[in-house]
């Protein structure tokens, strides 16, 4: 591990704390103390990280901000709305610093700077105002931080692997400076071995640390986080028993001495109680045991402070929860997902000889070895999946911020947290969603005068929903508005020009207009029916996606925004099927059935068991040459509510889909999602169902 | 990154060794035969070492422990290790570690 590999474990572990950081903030009102300690914690150890990195802009920043916080808890400064916002955004400019971390643009960044010094002056704010004035207040105050400097001493002794690491003990020293004031050290090399043992790279390096702080102890204790596994930290708190430094002494005979001047050299002991402790115990001799004992009786030991001592140290101790994940480079995934998907177009081409051949041996081997490739791409799918938790939970904030920019009370419902999908849909969907969350909140949600007048609650409710349903993932967005005003968009988009008027349209279709382009841009679009601020970009970012969006609304009760999102983008279980000598592939899981088509050159639906149902010839749509084979078959396929069939020549069956995106020259094609590569070197092409079915329901109502 | 020539005239009495650039983890292997070679011809010569560090850019744990080493095994075989000269980066780690005094004291 070198020093860039910890920077990144630092960004990625501040990215973390960051947003437990705000999730916490969001949550102070229901969870109080617990949230505040929470909030504390985390900006204190991004401090403490950042001071291990010399990141003196994280430091100087989070410092305020953790002081702040630090009055917060000790009831100093109480949490108001105005404070959360605040801290909210002083969470963003922390995360600002970090993003310049990465970037390496942290040293001379001045714009950085600039914007948090206005951020600091406010925090300062905070810490300028004067303790309450009860008197209370500040005895806790007191009790929960003690104000001045006290004297610890620190022994450290580095394991021989720390600076293989990648880290030096210097550096240590250095952030312990900028807790405190280093009094007194002593550099112990006795462990350096011979010149023949000696390792230039293990370290031998021990210290001994008079320090004077007025931290706690686990302030100071965390600064050793990175090194704890690989180091002998003893913490010796002001006024520890004479007998625990005696201990100290004992334990490194090797400096004897030295640590007994230093001791008392700094303060941390008298050279009296010392000479009185050693005297005593040697007189002991064997029964070293009762020096404690030996120690209350002289007065030396004030055990209160031992007590509190002792309970502090034990907090500090406890043993850390084993973290069982591992952090992957999302490179290295996208890697291995792209081999396992040339390993099944690979193993389909074996299939496909060893079918031909028709040795029964090569078919049981490549029998087997299609489930193992299938079993291996499944996991490796599951490596790339997510909880959608996450990203819903980063809408607490854009609801919070937004509705006091909006000046109305707004609540945010999450469930279905638990849906994955993956990572790079994840990525991709954080924005739509916002757009349709905050058009929710906008103007979904109507003023709490007017929502009082229609006798619902003065709150207003946006929910974020998730669930699986076919092979996809469906979002859903609502909010207990007022409704899309069905009459009015319809006027609206038929000045546009969008309908002709006199077009009978059923909801689905009207409320689809909204994402027409020519819709949103229509200026009174916001007064007018509420909503349509940029939906066609929404629209447009989903179906890249291969994704679907939907949209249904109750007049005066609210309005459901439905994405219908893919699982995945990198493979899929596909259905083939011939259409001359074209391949075409349906993801599986929108396959219903398959049925036997008779020609009806007089209809262009089917009897599907006493229900009409609209189906597209292939040939047709794809204008594939020669005449249809003798018995053609319909493929009824399913997406979300639409249900249609699909013409086709042959059935191939079902064969798992490597997605190849389309090249650049195909970008304008419709109906089509991407390509795939066949066993036998051939292309074949992914449908779009989405487009298919939509063309189809827009000719079937206006034949209708 | 150059490191000086072990110069065993016109230095006076003692063999000179001048130490440039970094002086940390990612040279340590290199500089410790650097330096247990210098060790040698010092006490092979029986002469002190004097150690010039003012171009020393970088200086972490692994070199404050290869100099402990030397000068370990230079008083070991009954010779001296001196600092001439020492680099702004040196003394900053001397001062940090507290080393200044012990150098400070056996030098002068």
């Amino acid at each position: 591990m070198n020093l860039d590999q910890l920077i990144h474990t630092f960004i990625a572990e501040s990215r973390d704390l960051l947003e437990a950081m705000e999730h916490a903030l969001l949550h102070v009102a229901e969870e109080g103390d617990e949230a505040v300690n929470a909030v504390f914690r985390a900006a204190h150890t991004i401090k403490g990280s950042a001071g291990m990195f010399g990141l003196d802009a994280v430091v100087d920043f989070t410092h305020v901000a953790e002081s702040v916080l630090d009055k917060v808890r000790a009831g100093t400064v109480p949490v108001t709305e105005d404070l959360v916002a605040l801290l909210l955004t002083c969470c963003d400019h922390i995360g600002a610093l970090v993003d310049a971390v990465e970037a390496g643009t942290l040293a001379g960044d001045d714009a950085l700077t600039a914007q948090g010094a206005p951020l600091c002056e406010r925090l300062q704010a905070y810490l300028g105002t004067p303790a309450a004035p009860a008197p209370v207040a500040k005895t806790t105050a007191a009790a929960t931080a003690p104000a001045t400097a006290a004297h610890w001493h620190i022994s450290l002794r580095f394991g021989p692997d720390v600076l293989r690491n990648g880290m030096d003990p210097l550096s240590f020293l250095r952030y312990l400076g900028q807790i405190g004031q280093i009094t007194d050290i002593a550099l112990l090399d006795d462990a350096l071995p011979a010149l023949e043992g000696f390792d230039a790279e293990s370290c031998y390096l021990g210290f001994e640390i008079g320090f004077s702080t007025a931290a706690d102890k686990a302030a100071i204790d965390e600064v050793f986080d990175f090194v704890r596994d690989d180091c002998q930290i003893r913490i010796l708190a002001p006024r520890t028993k004479v007998s625990e430094y005696v201990q100290l002494i004992d334990d490194m005979p090797e400096q004897r001495s030295l640590l007994g001047e230093m001791l008392v050299r700094s303060g941390s002991i008298t050279a009296r109680e010392l000479e009185q402790a050693l005297a005593v115990q040697s007189a002991g001799g064997a029964q070293a045991a009762p020096l404690g004992e030996i120690l209350v009786g002289q007065g030396l030991v004030r055990p209160p402070v031992v007590e509190a001592a002792l309970s502090k140290q034990k907090q500090a101790n406890e043993p850390r929860q084993e973290n069982r994940s591992v952090r992957v480079d999302a490179d290295k995934l996208d890697r291995l997902i792209n081999l396992v998907g040339e390993l099944i177009i690979a193993g389909a081409g074996a299939n496909l000889i060893a079918r031909r051949t028709q040795i029964p041996e090569l078919l049981e081997c490549t029998s087997t070895l299609s489930g193992l490739v299938e079993e291996v791409r499944d996991s490796a799918l599951q490596l790339r999946m997510v909880k959608i938790g996450a990203t819903f939970n980063r809408f607490q904030r854009v609801v919070h911020d937004v509705s006091r920019e909006i000046g109305k009370d707004i609540r945010l419902d999450v469930s279905g947290e638990d849906a994955e999908l993956d990572k790079t849909v994840v990525e991709k969907i954080g924005d739509p969603l916002t757009h349709l969350v905050r058009n929710a909140m906008d103007h979904g949600i109507e003023p709490a005068d007017v929502r009082l007048a229609r006798g619902k609650p003065a709150q207003g409710v946006v929910s974020l929903n998730a669930y699986h349903e076919s092979g996809s993932i469906v979002i859903e967005v609502s909010d207990d508005g007022g409704g899309l005003k069905r009459e009015r968009i319809l006027a609206k988009a038929i000045e546009r020009g969008l309908v002709e008027p006199g077009r009978v349209l059923s909801d689905k279709e009207i409320f689809g207009l909204i994402f027409e382009p020519g819709f949103s841009t229509a200026e009174q679009v916001t007064n007018l029916s509420g909503r349509g601020v940029g939906m066609d970009v929404v629209k447009r970012n989903i179906v890249a996606l291969r994704g679907s969006v939907e949209i249904a609304s109750t007049e005066g009760q609210g309005t459901t925004v439905t994405v219908r999102l893919p699982l995945t983008l990198a493979i899929i279980n596909g259905f083939q099927v011939g259409v001359g000598k074209s391949v075409f592939v349906i993801p599986m899981d929108m396959v219903e059935e398959c049925v036997e088509f008779r020609d009806d050159p007089l209809h262009d639906y089917i009897d599907l068991r006493g229900q009409a149902m609209p189906f597209v010839r292939l040939r047709e749509r794809f204008a594939v040459d020669g005449a249809p084979a003798r018995r053609q078959s319909i493929v009824v396929v399913r997406y979300g509510s639409r249900k249609a069939g699909l013409v086709v020549d042959h059935l191939l069956g079902e064969f798992q889909t490597v997605i190849k995106p389309l090249g650049k020259v195909f970008s304008g094609v419709r109906f089509l999602s991407g390509s795939s590569i066949l066993g036998n070197g051939d292309v074949a092409l992914i449908l779009d169902m989405a487009a298919l079915l939509s063309v189809e329901d827009e000719r079937s109502a206006a034949a209708a | 990154m150059t490191i000086g020539e072990i110069g065993p005239a016109g230095q006076g009495d003692a063999v000179a060794l001048r130490i440039e650039g970094e002086m940390t983890i990612y040279r340590a292997a290199e500089l410790k035969d650097v330096l247990a070679g210098a060790v040698a011809q010092a006490v092979a010569e029986t002469r002190a070492l004097a150690l010039d560090l003012s171009d020393v850019t970088e200086f972490d744990s692994a070199g404050v422990q290869l100099l402990l080493l030397a000068r370990r095994e230079a008083q070991r075989q009954g010779q001296v290790l001196r600092l001439e000269a020492c680099s702004p980066a040196v003394r900053e780690v001397f001062h940090l570690t507290g080393l200044t005094a012990r150098f400070a004291a056996e030098d002068a």
